[in-house]
Parts: C-alpha cells; sequence; structure tokens
C-alpha cells in the first residue's frame, strides 16, 4: 500500500512541533513516545500499520481549532481518528502525520425529548446514546456490530449502518447537526434541531466523508421511541438461493423487516460451534428476520413471514416467543464474526453490496474462487439490503496468505462491482479499497469527488492518501477544460 | 423569451453545457417547469429542460429500486408504483399550484433538485434520504456519476447529497435512482381539538414519543381548517391536530384506539378513514390551504426544531398579517404573509434570530425574490464553503448562476 511521500522537513522539526502542540494541549494530551504511539499505529484493519509522528488528545474545540490552524500554516498532515474501529484504515496513521484522537470529547451534551434529539460529542460511543435514552423508552437506530466501542464522530466520518438500516437508515438518515473544524482552523455548524438544509446540503456530504473533509467536534442524532415488541424467525433452507427468493418474498408482499440477516453453512457452523444458539447444522443457509412494532402488527407479520418461508422451501422455522429467545437467535449472528475468528487463525472481513438477486451467482462464483486460492470463506449478509460480509479465512504465519487473502478479497469486491453492487456497504474505503476505486468510478467521477475535497481542504492535509487511489493537486482540479469549435451560442455577450 | 434545448441524450446534454462553458453563457436548467418560479429569478438567454430525458429505466419491485430519466413526469412515475403498490416514501410534494403553474405536472428531477419531502418526512425522511445515485453533467461540461442502485453504499462521497436541493445550480441530472418502499395497506387519521398552537405541539410531541409509528403530525387552525375538502375537518368548527397512522389493518385499528385515548387529554377526538385521511393529507403535503394567493401574499416554509414553533409563530403574529399551520410536528411552519412589500422577510427573519432553522421563499412576486433572501443566509464559514462547492462543479458559474444565492 503506497502513502503519500513523509516529508523530510516535517519528521525534521518533530521537536518543535511536539513543544508547539503541548502549549495548545497541555499535560499528557501530546503523546511523542514510541511505546505510547504503539497504541495507534493501526485500527480495525490490523494489516496495516504504521506509528504516528505524534498522537494528539485535545479536550475542546478551541484546542482542536488552534491545532489545525497551526498543522495548516506549518504544512503538517493530520489523521482524525474516533474509537480506532475502522474496518478499512481510515485511521492508519502516516509517519509525517498527527493523529488527533477525539476519545476525550466523550461527554453527551444534551438530551431533548421534546425535539427527539440528542447532541454528543463525537467520542461518545454509539451504544451509549442509546443507553442514556433507554431508561425513558428511546433508542438511536443506527446500531454498526462494533457499537459498543466505535464512536459517534467515526459513525458520521463512515456513515455507518448496522442491521436495522433497511427499515431505519444509515447514520446520515439519523443525524441532525454537526459541529466541525475545517483544515483551516474554521469551526462551522451544520444541521441543528431542524430537518433539512436551507442551502446546499453539506452535513450530507461531510457524512461518509472518511474523515477528509473536517473534523467533527460535536454531533446531534434523532432519537426514536423503542418499538414496543420485537420477535424474531430462525428460518434454515435447503440452498441460499431459496433462502434469497423469500427475502425477495418478504419484501414482495410489502413487509419492511426490522432486521433480516442470512448466513451461509460455514457461518452458521462455526457460530454454532461457539455460542450453541440452536442453529439447524442440515440447513445451507439461515434467515434470521426480526419483526419489530406494536404487538398486533409483530404478531400477524411473523405468521405472514412464516407463510412465506414455508412457500421458499424452509426446512425450519422457528419463532421466538420470548426475549430470551430472540437474543438467543442473535447471539450466533452476533459472534459470527469472533466465531470464524476461532475456526482460522485470521480472517479478512469484506464489505460489498450487491443487488440481493444476483446472491446466488455471487455465492457459486465465491465458492469458485475460494477453491483456486485455496483460502476457506464464510457469509454472513444484511439480506435486506444487500450488503454481504465474506470472511476469508487464512493464516498471516503462513508466507504468502495474507497477500492471497487481499488479492481474493479484491476479486471478491470487483465480483460485486459486475453485478451491480459497490465496493463498500458500510465499511469505508479508506485504504482499503482505495486502490479499487478504479473498478466503479471513472476518471471523471473521482476527480468529481475530489473537487469537493478541495473546497473543504485545498491543501490536502487531511487524511491524505486515504479513499483516492490518485492524488491530484488542488490547482490541477481546477482546471477548466473548453473544446475548441463550433458552439450553440454563437455571438451573445459573455459575461 | 429564451432560446430552449430539449436535449434527448445525456451525451447531448453533455454537449449543450459543454458549449455553454466555452461560450461562458449562463443556461437556465429546469425540468418540467413546475418549480421554476421558485428561488432568485434568473435572467439567462438560454435554457436547457431536461423533460426529454424521460423514462423508468430500471424498476425492480422486490430490490425496492427504480431509476429513471430526471425529465420522467412524477404522474407517470406514480402510476408505475402503485401497480406494484409500491411509493417513494418521502411523499413528494406538488407546489405547482402555489406558484402558478398546472397540478402534477413535476417531473423527478424537479422534486429530487429541490429536496423536497412531505408530512412522511418526519418518519421516512426527505428525498436525500431516498436518492440512492445520480448521472449528471457539471457545469465543466462532464458527465459523472455517483452512488449506485442498492441502499447501503459508502463507496466514495455521496454527491447525491449535493445534487439534492441544489436547485439545478451544481449540474444537470440525467439519471436519477431512487429507493422505493411498499405503500401500507390502511390508512387512518386521528384528529383532536386543540385551540393553540402550544397545546398543538405538546399534543404532536406525544403522539411521537408513543410507540404508535406516527407517520404524520399537522395541526392547522379553525380558519384554515375551514377549507379543507374534507368534510370532518372543514365541519369540525375547532382548529385541530391530526395525527396519521398507517400500516397492516389490525395494527392501524389498535394504535388509531390507543392514541385515541391518549389525545383525549387534549381535546374531543374524531378520526379519518381512508380515503378522507388520504385526501386531507395531500392537502398538507401540497399546501393547498394557500394555493389562492389572494392576491399578492406571499408564501414561506419554514423548518424549526419542533418545540421552538409555538414561540415562533406567536413572534410573527405580533408583527405580520398572517396565516399559519404546523407539519412535522411542529417542525415546518407554513406561513402566507398578507401583501408586504418586503414579504415579511425582515420579521421573519429577525423573528429567527434567536432559533435556528431556515426558511426559504416560495412564492413571491419578482421584486421580493430578487431583493429578499429566497434561501436562508448562511453564517460566513458556511457561505464560504457554499461559494467553494458551487466552483467545485460550476467554476464559470453558468447553470442557473444566482437561483439561490447571489454570485452561487
Amino acid at each position: 500500500m503506497h502513502m503519500p511521500d513523509p516529508d523530510k522537513t516535517v519528521l525534521s522539526r518533530r521537536t518543535e512541533i511536539i513543544a508547539a502542540l503541548r502549549r495548545i494541549v497541555p499535560g499528557e494530551g501530546v503523546i511523542a513516545e514510541e511505546e505510547e504511539l504503539r497504541a495507534y499505529e493501526c485500527d480495525g484493519l490490523t494489516a496495516y500499520r504504521q506509528l504516528p509522528m505524534i498522537v494528539v488528545l485535545p479536550e475542546t474545540t478551541a484546542q482542536v481549532s488552534e491545532i489545525l490552524k497551526y498543522c495548516h500554516g506549518e504544512g503538517i498532515k493530520i489523521v482524525p481518528r474516533g474509537a480506532g474501529t475502522s474496518l478499512s484504515g481510515g485511521a492508519l496513521p502516516l509517519e509525517d502525520g498527527i493523529t488527533l484522537g477525539l476519545g476525550k470529547f466523550n461527554r453527551i451534551l444534551d438530551i431533548d425529548y421534546d425535539n427527539r434529539c440528542v447532541t454528543a460529542q463525537p467520542g461518545v460511543t454509539n451504544l451509549a446514546i442509546t443507553t442514556a435514552v433507554a431508561g425513558d423508552g428511546f433508542y438511536y437506530a443506527p446500531d454498526p456490530s462494533s457499537q459498543i466501542a466505535c464512536s459517534i464522530g467515526g459513525n458520521v466520518a463512515e456513515n455507518s449502518g448496522g442491521v436495522h438500516c433497511l427499515k431505519y437508515g444509515l447514520t446520515a438518515n439519523n443525524l441532525l447537526g454537526v459541529e466541525m473544524v475545517l483544515m483551516d482552523g474554521e469551526v462551522v455548524r451544520l444541521g441543528g434541531k431542524y430537518l433539512d438544509s436551507g442551502g446546499y446540503d453539506l452535513m450530507g456530504i461531510v457524512t461518509g466523508s472518511e474523515g477528509l473533509l473536517g473534523v467533527i467536534t460535536e454531533v446531534t442524532v434523532r432519537i426514536l421511541r423503542s418499538p414496543s415488541t420485537a420477535r424474531a424467525l430462525l428460518i434454515g433452507f435447503p440452498s441460499s438461493e431459496s433462502a434469497g427468493d423469500c427475502v425477495a418474498a418478504i419484501i414482495g408482499a410489502g413487509i419492511i423487516p426490522g432486521g433480516m440477516e442470512m448466513m451461509d453453512k460455514p457461518a452458521i457452523h462455526a457460530a454454532e460451534a461457539f455460542v450453541n444458539a440452536g442453529y439447524p447444522m442440515d440447513a445451507e443457509a439461515l434467515l434470521i428476520v426480526e419483526l419489530d412494532g406494536p404487538e398486533v402488527e409483530v404478531d400477524e407479520l411473523i405468521q405472514r413471514v412464516d407463510m412465506i418461508a414455508r412457500e421458499n422451501t424452509a426446512q425450519s422455522v422457528r419463532i421466538s416467543s420470548s426475549e430470551d429467545e430472540r437474543n438467543n437467535f442473535w447471539a450466533g449472528r452476533k459472534a459470527a464474526f469472533p466465531a470464524v475468528g476461532r475456526i482460522s487463525p485470521d480472517y479478512y472481513c469484506m464489505d460489498g453490496t450487491i443487488p440481493r438477486h444476483r446472491l446466488s451467482d455471487v455465492l457459486t462464483r465465491m465458492t469458485e474462487l475460494s477453491e483456486q486460492y485455496g483460502l476457506r470463506v464464510a457469509n454472513v449478509f444484511h439480506a435486506g439490503d444487500g450488503n454481504l460480509h465474506p470472511l476469508i479465512l487464512y493464516d498471516a504465519n503462513t508466507p504468502g496468505e495474507l497477500d492471497k487473502a487481499e488479492e481474493f478479497g479484491a476479486e471478491i469486491l470487483k465480483l460485486c462491482v459486475e453485478v451491480g453492487g459497490v465496493l463498500t456497504g458500510e465499511h469505508g474505503v479508506g485504504v482499503e479499497k482505495r486502490d479499487l476505486m478504479g473498478e466503479m468510478f471513472t476518471e471523471t467521477d473521482l476527480k468529481q469527488q475530489q473537487r469537493v475535497k478541495c473546497a473543504f481542504d485545498p491543501t490536502q492535509q487531511l487524511n491524505p492518501g486515504k479513499v483516492f487511489p490518485t492524488l491530484h493537486r488542488c490547482a490541477e482540479l481546477g482546471r477548466v477544460h473548453i473544446h475548441e469549435g463550433q458552439t450553440r451560442f454563437p455571438d451573445i455577450p459573455r459575461f | 423569451m429564451s432560446e430552449k434545448f430539449t436535449p434527448q441524450t445525456p451525451k447531448e446534454t453533455c454537449e449543450i453545457i459543454s458549449d455553454a462553458l466555452a461560450a461562458e453563457t449562463p443556461i437556465e436548467i429546469f425540468g418540467s417547469g413546475s418549480r421554476r418560479l421558485i428561488g432568485r429569478p434568473l435572467e439567462t438567454e438560454y435554457a436547457l429542460s431536461t423533460s426529454a430525458l424521460k423514462g423508468v429505466n430500471l424498476y425492480e419491485p422486490d430490490e425496492l429500486v427504480l431509476r429513471a430519466g430526471s425529465g420522467t413526469p412524477m404522474s407517470q412515475l406514480r402510476m408505475q408504483l402503485d401497480q406494484h403498490g409500491q411509493m417513494l416514501a418521502f411523499e413528494p410534494p406538488d407546489y405547482g399550484p402555489l406558484v402558478g403553474t398546472p397540478a402534477d405536472s413535476g417531473s423527478l428531477g424537479g422534486v429530487i433538485a429541490g429536496n423536497l419531502a412531505g408530512p412522511r418526512r418526519i418518519k421516512a425522511g426527505a428525498a436525500r434520504d431516498h436518492f440512492l445515485g445520480v448521472d449528471a453533467v457539471s457545469g465543466r461540461g462532464e458527465l459523472f456519476k455517483s452512488g449506485g442502485r442498492v441502499v447501503k453504499n459508502v463507496t466514495g462521497y455521496d454527491l447525491c447529497k449535493l445534487m439534492a436541493g441544489s436547485w439545478g445550480t451544481l449540474g444537470v441530472m440525467t439519471d436519477i435512482t431512487v429507493k422505493v418502499l411498499p405503500a401500507p395497506e390502511k390508512t387512518r387519521t386521528v384528529l383532536a381539538a386543540c385551540v393553540d398552537a402550544t397545546t398543538a405541539v405538546s399534543a404532536m410531541t406525544a403522539a411521537l414519543s408513543s410507540p404508535h409509528e406516527v407517520s404524520a403530525a399537522a395541526w392547522v387552525p379553525q380558519n384554515i381548517a375551514l377549507r379543507s375538502a374534507v368534510s370532518y375537518v372543514s365541519g369540525a368548527g375547532t382548529a385541530l391536530v391530526a395525527l396519521r397512522v398507517e400500516g397492516i389493518g389490525t395494527s392501524v385499528d389498535a394504535r388509531c384506539a390507543s392514541l385515541r385515548d391518549e389525545l383525549s387529554a387534549f381535546g374531543d377526538v374524531d378520526e379519518l378513514h381512508s380515503h378522507n385521511s388520504e385526501a386531507f393529507w395531500e392537502e398538507i403535503r401540497d399546501v393547498r390551504f394557500f394555493a389562492d394567493d389572494g392576491g399578492g401574499s406571499s408564501l414561506w416554509r419554514i423548518s424549526v426544531p419542533p418545540a421552538d414553533a409555538p414561540n415562533l409563530l406567536d413572534g410573527l403574529h405580533k408583527d405580520i398579517d398572517l396565516e399559519a399551520f404546523l407539519d412535522w410536528g411542529g417542525g415546518l411552519i407554513w406561513v402566507r404573509v398578507a401583501q408586504m412589500q418586503d414579504a415579511g422577510s425582515y420579521v421573519i427573519h429577525r423573528t429567527m434570530g434567536g432559533t435556528s432553522g431556515h426558511a426559504t421563499l416560495i412564492r413571491g412576486n419578482v421584486y421580493q425574490r430578487t431583493r429578499e433572501p429566497v434561501f436562508h443566509p448562511e453564517p460566513v464559514p458556511v457561505a464560504r464553503l457554499t461559494r467553494k462547492i458551487k466552483e467545485a462543479f460550476d467554476p464559470k458559474g453558468i447553470l442557473n448562476p444566482g437561483r439561490m444565492y447571489e454570485g452561487v
């Protein structure tokens, strides 16, 4: 993975930069010792590691602004970091960069039931927001699997999803406002406790921008009343094709479940061995369908889904009759990643999205690739929205196997794009999928995205080396190419 | 009268914009023209309509996805969705009649370009939340795409978010992919007498904080309720809070029963069933109560924190002759200002000074739309970003220049 060449001048000024940062953030907020920097050398994508030049942990928006203003003036690169749970290397440090951690921004600032929203600092975990309002019957809907650890600021940067996003949307659909600091130190507020933007939807473009446009220092999200009931069905199928057909039939019948998750046979077996959830071991595919809402509605929809499942050759159907049972259905799915981690020394988690009806084609092709590369693969699938997480099993201690796993992964993602899908559904591009962007976008598409980057960060000091395979100077991107020759607009006054 | 281009293909659209760029000639971009009179007035010699870029070129009901040319008429789209029991869940409104253009003449591109949404906004989101992918021609004369055809996608920047609500100032959208959803099997509306906005917002807040999945919440004062074509509303003889419940039959019945119980504390309660319920929410969605401009009245759409609405309304009533009703549980205030030279702009912006939110002048005469801020003024650093975004897409300022802000 090629990252931008380190700036030797900046590296040679390290001591002076540390002193300057300590003037802005006194005390222990500036980390410069190698053994302490080690904790920041990677995020959730552990295959890539790089020691940052310095780590700074500010506590106030004013400090963030001061740091960025200083770095802007001195030409120093910044890598923003939330909880460091990114699975795409979004917080991978730069050798000549300052990693700016938001971990000390950990307070919930305002719970406003009248306007049904919560304002929090970016380092607050996703789950902590729900926990803060759960006692009053509310929750925050997006629930990425890492919700116990991942931060709300990171969720904004990555536009995180979760198992409930078909019905309740991604972060972008639940976000009301942000405060952010631009690379030049300017503090801007976008959105608020009201809906939609009066002008351009700048908050919308910032969501999912992977820390390349600004540093989020405050977040306001919408909270919802918790559904009064949730029940789930656990359905076993003789083939992934029939499971896929069942998913299509459920949605075709006008039912949007709160969650709808599929697992293939290797994933079922790994999960069952780990948590004993009572999964059907003879099934080729397993579907968990959760219905939530008012009790009468859930009871009726459970019956409808049960019938649809049987019409689609389900081998087994279990319906939860208690919260314990429902949680038990989910236990295996939620433990799928660590469960796979038990049957293989290492695994590599992919994250493509496909049009759902192409699922069995994609799985067939993946089985072929699995044989070709000699690496096993297990699949978990957010079946409702087509987001596929193939887990490639490998052993990092076997020379060359990581490279093989990465190649295999890239093949899978190319396949997702080929069938009409996308490279990443919720994990982000980061460094991991950066060099695959050309599979999905033309040079023109990518340059238009980079011009947006230039509007926010013209010196390109924020998280460079992520998302875009080729760095272009903003001046070059701004140049207008005008064609010569005849025009439909002759002889009119120009302005 | 300006010369009008009606490109038949994205490629032709690209060529026309490239030509306009080469000549540095500003050009008006519109779809069917139903919202052409919204925004600051344009004075361009040339115009481009996307009306020939029409037709649904992908619709997979099981996948909840639809892609169509941006000029596709909303009426055609609705017909196709109806056949499969589906809908655009953000309830695209039709503001055409508010500004004197024919009803139901809008296009998909127009709805997206305005990021418009009806009463279901509070539950289902706005146009932006259902906008999955776009092909568009930038002011650089380049055809670019963003997003895709799947719901869950974080690959690269989501340029769709910028295109939605940019009113044709950043690009000419040629193809649009949206998420579609199943239409509810049953719809009902619970009505409760609520004389003033403060009580109304309390009632709506209680309902929206309940587990009954209310999909729309509005308040209409008595004089406005009188104009409703729904006799239960016009004949109620009082101001009303209306709460919509949608879903499968048994669930709707049960939730309505609970809501009626809970609302009886606020005032007398009634219920609108399917047809009446639909008719009433169309009136709210399209702001039909204010369709008649009453000889020069102007119309504002004000988005605020719901709990701030009653105070803001009180403040406005003190200083201007106006009528207003609330949608989005109080979060959206529709204000009709009787004849005033500045359309009430000064007072509205001054009164809003203490709260957050934004006001958009949906109907105003040319003078008002030139002199007054049609779109809410942005704080300096945000305005600077807005300009830079405009430059990133349209460096020579040829696409709908000045429609949203002067110089943008």
